[in-house]
């Protein structure tokens, strides 16, 4: 029901320190967003400066087609879902979820079929008279949501909800997240550090850092064509490798690494990356693109030869680390190739998913 | 309820086998409860001694005659409830205490809250001035207020005359009297409940605000259905214990008015002060004071019952 728009938005606390240094963001009606990025980078203050938490320096946010600048958060008419829940302790959980209603002057039954309803898409119709103190983090994690969910209002906002539940439990109240928003399609704006959180709740992701944003697109565009070193770092478990590479023309564009191999730049590429010739740049290249040797070869995959240093077997894969000239690099291997620690270990590493990025702008070219 | 009956059952029957065997004294030492009670025996001793003795003492005394030398029962009670001056003491004791600890708390959750509001290092600064009232003895400052009351010489009726009205006889008439005596109890309770209230604010999550102004709720509601729950047991305790030291107040009725005009400002402590020491007749003002009991039993019963109902179920 309600577009959010973020225009030209600063907000500087006391002591001109700049949490956000001026962000734009169009959010459509239904979409759910995620702002991502390392602690301290400005997320939440984005959220409460949305929320009406937080006052906004200057630039104006809109909700719905109004500015909501000076409007209080009563009159947002939008949901939040904190972190520690927030949950009045001194409530049931049916009166922490019909508490917005009534204040609204909801009518009983109104209020009671609402609370209901809610109830049975989170399943905790079972834990209405219950007061916060007697449930599990998860129970109270569904109740903060229920909380929301009844007010049925033009944005749900989330700064962090499952950071302090367990891990497994994350996972699942993941998928409950996602389950709801397809269950009642609201616009969403869901804040978190964790990456793997972003990707899969996203309908797109925002990454955040240092106050600004760097890049905002579907997961899957942010995964393979980051526009930053920073997003190509950030995004992607484990990181992607960055080598110190030289760019140069022998026989053919080629980048030169730290200890002397030469790759050569996959045809399609050269156009791109010849205006660099000469210049000092760094290569990012995904663990997954860095492989043992396979019979079926793509053009593009060249052979590098690595001294392991440790192996990490996860399972379905091999996580495979070592050291070229000093850097740290990893690489994602079969289980079933043979792998071990000081022994040589042949790899072929997939440069049509190469990235190169400008050491001085620290964007992807 | 049955549970708790069936468990305590259980524990019992094997805790009598325990004790059954002849060698008793030596298993008797060695069992943690009986350490526990041994260790703790300096300081239940030490109790029995200041407070239970005192105590038992004051409700013989109570049930002598004047000169300490016949039992009479309860008659000392029977014989004060029959008497207007001792009905005047309890009428005034209980609006005494009453009016002046609503002041307090009200005034104390007002103040508190303005404390809240001011930021950072001057609310140190505000909070310590406050205090004062607290921290120098009664006393001496109800001494300062006796003078600022003088009905000749006093700033008050300067300020009054200066600005052309009459003097004001503030402890020659009794309900002057009565009002001067609460003023400055009020005057000097106030900071307690201010630091309490205060603290208890500032443990107030901040989200919770944050949740109720999401969910519609303006000033008022907040502190309806946000500060005031929360709040409940600090005031429900501090109420409770300034209930039963205000009851109990002595110095201020003592210097102000010493009782008076006309035994008009007597509380229960001041009059036991009055029959008991200034007239001599101790068995009496031993029955004045133990009156207060049965008052503040129930008060502190019905409260201490929903502090502890609350607390379980908030405290998370
Ligand atoms: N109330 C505040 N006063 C001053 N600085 C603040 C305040 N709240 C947050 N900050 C600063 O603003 C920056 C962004 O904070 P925040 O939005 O909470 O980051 P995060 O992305 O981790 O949610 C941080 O550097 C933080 O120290
Ligand atoms: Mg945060």
């Amino acid at each position: 029901m309600a577009q959010v728009s973020i225009r030209k938005v600063v907000k500087a606390y006391e002591g001109n320190v700049q949490a956000v240094k001026g962000i734009d963001l169009e959010i459509a009606d239904e979409e759910f967003v995620v702002l991502v990025g390392p602690s301290g980078c400005g997320k939440s203050t984005t959220l409460r400066m949305v929320a009406g938490l937080e006052e906004i320096t200057s630039g104006e946010i809109w909700i719905g087609g109004d500015v909501v600048n000076d409007v209080p958060p009563r009159d947002r008419d939008i949901a939040m879902v904190f972190q520690n829940y927030a949950l009045y302790p001194h409530m049931s959980v049916f009166d922490n979820m019909a508490f917005g209603l009534k204040l609204r002057k909801f009518p009983k039954d109104e209020i009671k079929r609402r609370v209901d309803e809610a109830a049975r898409i989170l399943d905790i119709q079972a834990l209405l008279e219950r007061k916060p103190k007697a449930l599990s983090g998860g129970q109270r994690q569904r109740v903060a949501m229920g909380r929301a969910i009844v007010r049925n209002p033009k944005v749900f906002l989330f700064d962090e909800p499952l950071s302090n539940l367990d891990a497994k439990l994350r996972v699942q109240m993941r998928t409950e997240i996602k389950k709801v928003h397809q269950t009642i399609p609201t616009t969403t704006v869901y804040v978190t550090h964790d990456q793997v959180e972003a990707m899969t709740l996203a309908d797109r992701v925002v990454v955040m850092n240092h106050g600004v944003i760097e890049q905002v697109g579907p997961p899957q565009e942010l995964y393979h064509n980051p526009a930053t070193r920073f997003v190509a770092g950030f995004i992607g478990s484990p990181a992607m490798n960055f080598l110190p590479v030289r760019v140069l023309d022998d026989g053919g564009l080629k980048v030169e690494l730290a200890n002397g191999v030469k790759l050569a730049v996959p045809p399609q590429r050269v156009d791109r990356y010849g205006p660099y010739k000469g210049r000092q740049m760094t290569l990012g290249l995904r663990p997954e693109h860095l492989t043992e040797i396979r019979d079926t070869e793509k053009p593009n995959v060249v052979r590098i030869d690595c001294m392991v240093d440790v192996v990490e077997p996860m399972g379905m894969e091999t996580l495979v680390h070592f050291f070229i000239d000093g850097e740290p690099v990893c690489a994602r291997i079969d289980p079933v190739t043979h792998s071990a620690p000081n022994e040589v270990l042949p790899l072929a590493a997939d440069l049509n998913n190469m990235h190169l990025i400008d050491n001085e702008s620290g964007k992807v070219v | 309820m049955a549970d708790g009956t069936s468990i305590s059952a259980n524990l019992a029957a094997p805790a009598r086998a325990a004790m059954a065997p002849p060698s008793g004294m030596r298993k008797f030492m060695r069992r943690r409860s009986t350490i526990a009670v041994l260790m703790a025996m300096p300081l239940i001793l030490l109790i029995a001694g200041l407070v239970i003795w005192p105590a038992i003492y004051a409700i013989w005394l109570s049930m002598l005659n004047k000169r300490m030398t016949q039992f009479v029962g309860l008659g000392n009670y029977a014989f004060l409830l029959k008497r207007n001056t001792f009905q005047l003491v309890i009428f005034q004791s209980c609006l005494f205490a009453v009016t002046a600890v609503i002041l307090k708390a009200l005034l104390g959750f007002i103040v508190a809250h303005l404390m809240h509001n001011i930021p950072g290092k001057n609310q140190r600064i505000w909070r310590g001035l406050l205090l004062v009232p607290w921290v120098i003895p009664l006393a001496l400052s109800t001494l300062s207020w006796w003078w600022l009351f003088d009905p000749s010489y006093s700033a008050f009726n300067w300020i009054l005359n200066s600005l052309g009205f009459q003097s004001v006889p503030w402890l020659g008439v009794g309900w002057n009297a009565r009002f001067a005596v609460i003023a400055v109890n009020v005057w000097f309770g106030t900071p307690f409940f201010m630091i309490m209230y205060l603290a208890a604010l500032k443990s107030v999550p901040e989200q919770l605000y944050e949740a109720a102004a999401i969910d519609g709720a303006g000033p008022v509601q907040k502190l309806l259905h946000v500060t005031l729950p929360m709040m409940r047991n600090i005031i429900a305790i501090t109420v409770l214990f300034s209930l039963i030291v205000t009851f109990a107040d002595f110095d201020i009725v003592r210097i102000l008015t010493a009782g008076g005009p006309q035994d008009m400002t007597h509380l229960f402590a001041t009059y036991a002060f009055s029959v008991g020491i200034q007239s001599g007749d101790i068995p009496l003002g031993a029955s004045v004071s133990l009156f207060m009991l049965p008052i503040l039993a129930v008060a502190a019963f019905f409260v201490l019952r929903g502090v502890t109902r609350r607390t379980q179920e908030i405290a998370a």
